[in-house]
């Protein structure tokens, strides 16, 4: 065997393997790898590729579920929706590339994630994202972050013909240096077109369609994904990937219709570190081994070095499993949507993955070695002893009068109107869209296709709801119980517009594992995660984990974020967020314990996210929910919200701004307007009669948000600093 | 009668395209390769992101060799409604007058906007009331043209999207059998999804397809 340049002890720490690692290697090997198994292991047993530091944790989170189609494990997780139809969903973060290059990181986020959509078969149909950047105000480099990376969301989806149709934004200073950038996608697939990617078959052929292989991303996983960001990161650039959208749209429907003929037997996305990712993963899946002949390749650069291409993240690229007697029909498919295929390879018996340069074996490697045997590492949690997270600057007065308070809330970055973000996103591509963003708590999409019979004057229209959730701020005030509210508020989300959860898709978004402290939150986070999972019956089907989310300022808040999808029985009946008519009544409903601590009004007070979220009674969550959406499905709620950032006020100001009609409110003695408890009460609206024997807090009506001896504003003024908050901020 | 809708790779708003028209009548989507136009009675050139809008949008689209026969039946007195980057398209094959050039913010932008009717006497508008809700989504939607047109639509005031001179949001040629316009009439075909004031211009269509003669080339 003979492999140019050899890699060795000299290399392999800058490839990101520890002495033990490569240690390990060594003996499982039997030999030193050369430098193209060097290359493939040090991606595939890298944080992002092998999630050492948090695989065992993640055993911890419900999996199975009445409704699951597809657990974790595969490229993406599915549940049943009724009518043979499957719904398949994950969120995935981009997270360093987009810090180092926000355009094309967050572009090629959106991208990646929507072929694990149409991998396992199923047509994409929406996109979600949720965002983390660092004081707008404060910072022309979160300003220029912003900016970029929403661009490149938009860029990717629109042009693809796939909706933006809902997501979520917070700006807290620890996310300056180390932004966020989480895209969530959702397809729609008949029961018969999911398709797993393990390779089956020994004699069936390897092809490899779409793009040609470059030099783009060469060792994003491991060089850039996972390690601390710090100085110099710009060197980083060539490792981000360029993402052609274009292309993609093709490769999805050319890939959708290679499924529908059933002219594959089994297909994968290449993402991460690449073929040799996507390829020893089908392998270790299917229990086979794979030839895979590099000159076969087609490269945009000649001279690409073997390794190069082996581990290259070029863009939209998809790699399938095909008997020898489709392939003929498999070209002819991919000739008519212009994408290019060629046959790289073959699927063998023996569970051995080898490169071949030509007739030369240039790399053998066991499937095993690769996909299972990286070390998975015990971490050593220790709840921090002094706060990690400090306050911020104070941006409004402790002593201000209520009205102010709730102005300077409603404008600011947190909680504003979100209008100047989701304007750059098309929400309306494929005729689904039944609740737009700040239309709904969650957003509805059409299962049927609407047509003269259906919609909005028809039969009765079954449905999604979907929503993204997760507030970092709570979670740094206590991990287990924050990460659990971002499932609850998620529950909560689609409660409002009547839908049921089916499952949830999550990404841990942390620090350095290999801290202590931040291992402590990591832990906690997914014990949190796990019990709401069980307490509301709501399986995790697939996920993501992004680690090293440091700067040289520290670690990020932490931050889980949750997105859930559930059915509704009629799209028809989904409640909008603001009010429906004056003259109804406005109730509160649900076990509202709101407290301060880690609260928005905390964080213009300028004090540090510390201190206690309020206790929570699963049950009365689980009642209420059901409650909410029984009110909603039999259209007795016309409006439900519920109580997140910036407690009842904010709340009640958001109904208010989304209808444009007045409310006059009278709230419980001792209420606080502004304490926080999140997906655990509700505003909803209707007819006396429809919410006779809830409690009533007020009625429709005016033209200002008056509540009784507190204040007392009017539309405009409201509508106003909401609208302008973010606005502002950007211009 | 039967609705052509234009298939272009990179084209995403041909299926809500074809189940707009599917209301009023039959529609069938028309492969970009192919050199037919399958006897419909009119045509939609559709929105989305034809060949990627690489070079320019609509540039790359407008030698497709289905458009050699659009152009032929637009000329021929067919009825052609170009949607969107659709509207680009015609303006790029001369059908229309004008350019649409990038928004005046830079951005891409979905809105829902009010348009006024100017022009309700067109095979395209005669069944709209006065105004319509619709909604855009663009980046290069600022209407340019230095010599007079026939205005169809205008965004209502303070709707203007992108900064379109004089507010010019859809028009004819001067035969006034081809309609290119920025809003997304498909995406207004039901109130479930939020207006149904779009489903008037596929109505207008059918109803003038009804009584013209049919044109075949």
């Amino acid at each position: 065997m003979s492999a140019g340049a050899q890699g060795g002890r000299a290399t392999y720490r800058e490839l990101g393997l520890t002495d033990s690692e490569y240690d390990l290697i060594v003996e499982g090997l039997g030999r030193e790898p050369n430098a193209v198994e060097l290359a493939m292991l040090s991606l595939m047993w890298s944080e992002h590729c092998a999630y050492k530091h948090s695989k065992k944790l993640l055993r911890r989170l419900p999996t199975e579920g009445p409704h699951v189609l597809v657990g974790p494990g595969e490229n993406a997780g599915a549940v049943d929706v009724g009518n043979g139809i499957a719904i398949a969903f994950k969120v995935e973060s981009h997270n360093h590339p987009s810090a180092v290059e926000p355009f094309q990181g967050a572009a090629t986020g959106v991208g990646g994630i929507l072929r694990d959509i149409f991998a396992i078969g199923a047509r994409p149909i929406a996109v979600l994202d949720s965002l983390r950047f660092g004081e707008p105000a404060d910072s022309q480099r979160s300003r220029y972050l912003l900016e970029h990376a929403v661009a490149g969301i938009g860029h990717y989806g629109n042009s693809i013909g796939v909706p933006t149709v809902g997501g979520e934004i917070y700006f807290e200073s620890s996310y300056e240096q180390n932004c966020l950038i989480n895209a969530m996608a959702v397809g729609m697939a008949p029961h018969s077109r999911l398709t797993s990617a393990a390779a089956a078959g020994p004699g069936n052929v390897l092809i490899l369609f779409g793009a040609l292989t470059g030099r783009d991303g060469i060792g994003g996983a491991s060089v850039l994904a996972s390690a601390e960001l710090g100085e110099g990161d710009d060197a980083k650039r060539p490792t981000v990937q360029i993402g052609d959208p274009f292309a993609e749209k093709k490769l999805m429907e050319c890939s959708l219709e290679l499924l529908d003929r059933e002219l594959l037997a089994s297909l994968q996305d290449l993402g991460a570190a690449g073929l040799t990712s996507s390829a020893s993963e089908m392998a270790s899946k299917g229990e086979v081994g794979l030839d895979v002949d590099i000159t076969k390749i087609p490269l945009r650069e000649a001279d690409m070095e073997p390794f190069e291409i082996m581990v290259s993240e070029s863009q939209e690229r998809m790699l399938c499993v095909v008997e020898p007697d489709k392939v003929a029909a498999v070209l002819a498919v991919c000739e008519h949507w212009d994408i290019l295929a060629t046959a790289i390879g073959s699927v063998t018996e023996q569970p051995l993955f080898r490169i071949l340069n030509g007739d030369e074996v240039i790399g053998e490697l066991p499937v095993p070695l690769l996909v299972d045997d990286c070390p998975l590492y015990d971490l050593e949690p220790a709840a921090p002893t002094a706060p990690l997270y400090a306050g911020g600057d104070q941006r409004i007065a402790t002593d201000a009068a209520p009205a102010d308070t709730l102005l300077a809330l409603l404008a600011s970055a947190n909680i504003s109107s979100r209008r100047p973000i989701f304007e750059q996103y098309d929400p309306v591509v494929q005729s689904r869209t039944v609740r737009r963003p700040e239309q709904a708590d969650a957003a509805v999409l059409a299962l049927p296709v609407l047509d003269v019979d259906s919609g909005a004057a028809g039969a009765p229209v079954p449905a999604i709801a979907i929503s993204i959730d997760g507030n970092g701020r709570r979670v740094a005030v206590d991990p287990r119980a924050g990460a659990a509210e971002a499932v609850y508020e998620c529950a909560a989300n689609l409660a409002c517009v009547g839908a049921t959860p089916l499952g949830l898709t999550n990404c841990l978004n942390f620090g350095n594992p290999e801290k202590p402290h931040v291992a402590w939150q990591l832990s906690q986070a997914i014990d949190g995660l796990a019990q709401a999972c069980r307490d509301l019956e709501v399986p995790v089907v697939g996920g993501n984990v992004s680690l090293y989310n440091e700067s040289p300022d520290g670690p990020i808040l932490p931050t889980p974020v949750v997105g859930m999808v559930g059915t509704l029985p009629d799209a028809r009946h989904a409640a909008f967020l603001g009010f429906a008519n004056e003259g109804h009544k406005i109730a509160l409903v649900g076990g509202f314990n709101p407290s301060r601590d880690g609260s928005e009004l905390a964080k213009l007070h300028g004090r540090a996210p510390a201190g206690a979220l309020p206790e929570k009674d699963v049950a009365e969550i689980r009642t209420t929910h059901q409650q909410v959406r029984d009110g909603v499905n039999s259209g007795a709620f016309l409006s439900a919200h519920d109580i997140a950032e910036g407690g009842i006020a904010v709340a009640l100001a958001e109904c208010v701004i989304s209808c444009g009609l007045g409310a006059r409110i009278e709230l419980p003695d001792g209420l606080d307007l502004f304490g926080e408890d999140f997906g655990t009460a509700f505003i909803v609206s209707g007819t006396a009669e429809d919410l006779a024997g809830l409690e009533i807090i007020g009625e429709v009506g005016g033209d200002a948000l008056e509540i009784g001896g507190v204040l007392d504003l009017p539309i405009s003024g409201l509508t106003e600093a909401h609208a302008s908050g973010l606005a502002n901020l950007l211009r | 009668m039967k609705f052509g809708v234009i298939r272009f790779p990179g084209t995403c708003d041909d299926v809500d395209a074809q189940l707009a028209a599917q209301r009023v009548g039959d529609a069938e989507l028309l492969w970009h390769r192919d050199r037919d136009l399958k006897g419909v009675d009119a045509v939609i050139v559709p929105g989305g992101f034809s060949y990627g809008d690489y070079l320019r949008a609509g540039a790359i689209a407008r030698f497709a060799p289905v458009m050699e026969e659009v152009i032929e039946f637009a000329h021929a007195g067919g009825l052609v409604l170009g949607i969107c980057n659709g509207f680009q398209i015609l303006c790029e094959a001369g059908l229309l007058p004008g350019a649409l050039l990038i928004n005046d913010h830079l951005k891409f932008v979905f809105r829902q906007v009010n348009l006024e009717v100017v022009d309700p006497n067109t095979p395209f508008t005669r069944e709209c009331p006065p105004t319509l809700s619709i909604p855009v989504k663009h980046t290069t939607g600022r209407y340019y043209t230095p010599t007079p047109v026939q205005v169809v639509l205008r965004y209502a005031p303070g709707n203007n999207p992108n900064g379109s001179q004089d507010d010019i949001a859809g028009v004819v040629n001067n035969a006034g059998n081809v309609f290119g316009l920025m809003p997304h009439p498909e995406h207004a075909v039901d109130l479930l999804t939020g207006s149904e004031d779009g489903l008037r211009i596929f109505e207008s269509i059918r109803t003038a397809v009804g009584e013209r003669v049919k044109v075949t080339v």
